[in-house]
């Protein structure tokens, strides 16, 4: 339809997640208006991410280099390891400002349905760090959804006759909403994990 | 009008965009629905954990051209013991996927639907080892590919039956023999799962036979659906 390379930019727009055909046509024509060195700064952007980032060694979080940023970083808290299941939820639990030790990344969750058994998942790597990095607490900080749940029992299955403490994050009902609306199972597990109010 | 209220238990979710769901259920009055659940990713959703696979709902959906819509879902049963034991989690993955295979959209199944039901709640007040066979079996039958277990299905001779053939669908003897061994044990047991015997099966722990059907199960429900059962042994492996 178009001229062939904005014909192929069109194209390679619309795989993105979200992105139809209409609105690859959109960002298309937004970047040949764009000033040459923009337009490029995000070409490059694309090439130095497919180049420098790859998965880190230890935690298999994204990272530039052999190993990520946390485990890098010497002030973190050793000995206590929080367990996620993407990249993505070392950054939602790193904005809590609530936890100083380190991470690893499953990528992905256990899905009987889907076929994807712990054998495709990052665990052999997890047992593999126990030891040597002399881990005394696992946090099972999967999400709370039936994938997340069955990986966080598989986990606490095998990990606790090693002798070490397993936590799982709590359940309960996110702050500023509203108790009327609150579905049976989270208010039923919010109410079981009630804390006793120290005034 | 376009709105319908039913109830259904959610066998699947696909992520829809950036936040909102395709639920699929199987329901009462229309056998399987694929709805749009707008947010339900988002932690503050009205939906939370009403809309998981496993659970048993109320729902208030509007029809759309290809997906509907839920508006609105109240929870009936969320079959938690079944969620917080990783054995019987993985029996009721079983029974969701293969429910997802045999039901079609707008064909209501109301007995297939209460089956589930009733398997759900079995399993959510024990653990029954030998469900997922039994479920396989009797929804086999329930579909109209009821074995033949009297006698070999080939020649019709009541005598030792020791080989059991899908394509056939059913036992063979000695002379006729194709297909899959079955020992005498599981051709007993299965015997009793599509007799009269159900209620006492379930109540049993794990017997040797039980694997043997499973397998026997699966590849005859896979030979039927013509395609693969993925949940079946996954949480096995581990």
């Amino acid at each position: 339809m178009y001229a062939g390379p904005v014909q192929d930019l069109i194209e390679e727009l619309g795989r993105l997640p979200g992105v139809g055909p209409k609105s690859a046509q959109r960002i298309a024509f937004h970047l040949l208006k764009l000033p040459k060195q923009d337009a490029l700064r995000l070409a490059r952007a694309v090439t130095e991410v497919k180049e420098r980032v790859t998965l880190c060694t230890r935690c298999f979080n994204v990272a530039e280099g052999d190993e990520c940023g946390v485990c890098v970083d010497s002030r973190r808290e050793s000995g206590v390891l929080c367990v996620v299941e993407e990249p993505r939820d070392i950054v939602a639990v790193e904005k809590t400002h609530e936890y100083r030790g380190r991470y690893h990344v499953l990528q992905g969750a256990i899905s009987p349905i889907e076929g994807i058994g712990p054998d495709q998942l990052k665990v052999r790597e997890l047992l593999a760090r126990l030891e040597p990095e002399e881990i005394s607490e696992v946090i099972l900080c999967t999400n709370p959804n039936i994938e997340g749940e069955a990986t966080a029992m598989y986990l606490a299955r095998l990990l606790r006759p090693l002798g070490l403490k397993v936590t799982r994050i709590a359940s309960g009902l996110p702050v500023g909403g509203d108790l009327e609306y609150a579905d049976e199972l989270t208010l039923g597990r919010a109410l079981e994990g009630r804390r006793e109010v120290e005034a | 009008m376009g709105l319908y209220r039913e109830r259904g238990v959610v066998l699947r979710t696909i992520k829809l965009g950036e936040a909102d769901r395709i639920v699929t259920l199987v329901t009462e009055g229309r056998g399987k629905v694929r709805a749009v659940a707008k947010g339900v990713r988002r932690t503050k959703s009205r939906f939370g954990a009403r809309l998981e696979p496993l659970s048993h709902a109320a729902l208030l959906c509007y029809e759309g051209r290809s997906l509907d819509t839920i508006t609105q879902a109240e929870a009936i049963d969320h079959f938690r013991p079944v969620r917080e034991d990783l054995e019987r989690l993985g029996r009721a993955t079983c029974l969701l996927e293969v429910v997802d295979a045999v039901v079609q959209e707008g064909e209501a199944d109301p007995r297939l639907y209460q089956m589930l039901l009733g398997a759900l709640r079995t399993l959510a007040a024990n653990d029954a080892p030998l469900l997922v066979p039994a479920f396989f079996w009797r929804l086999l039958a329930q579909q109209g590919f009821r074995p033949v277990l009297e006698h070999c299905v080939a020649c019709g001779s009541g005598g030792a039956l020791v080989a059991f053939d899908v394509g056939e669908g059913g036992v063979l003897c000695p002379s006729c023999r194709h297909g899959t061994r079955i020992t005498a044990d599981a051709l007993g047991l299965l015997r009793r799962i599509l007799g009269g015997d159900l209620v006492a099966v379930l109540a049993e722990g794990p017997l040797p036979a039980g694997p043997e059907l499973e397998y026997l199960g699966t590849r005859a429900l896979e030979h039927h659906l013509e395609r693969r059962l993925r949940a079946v042994g996954v949480l096995d492996r581990a």
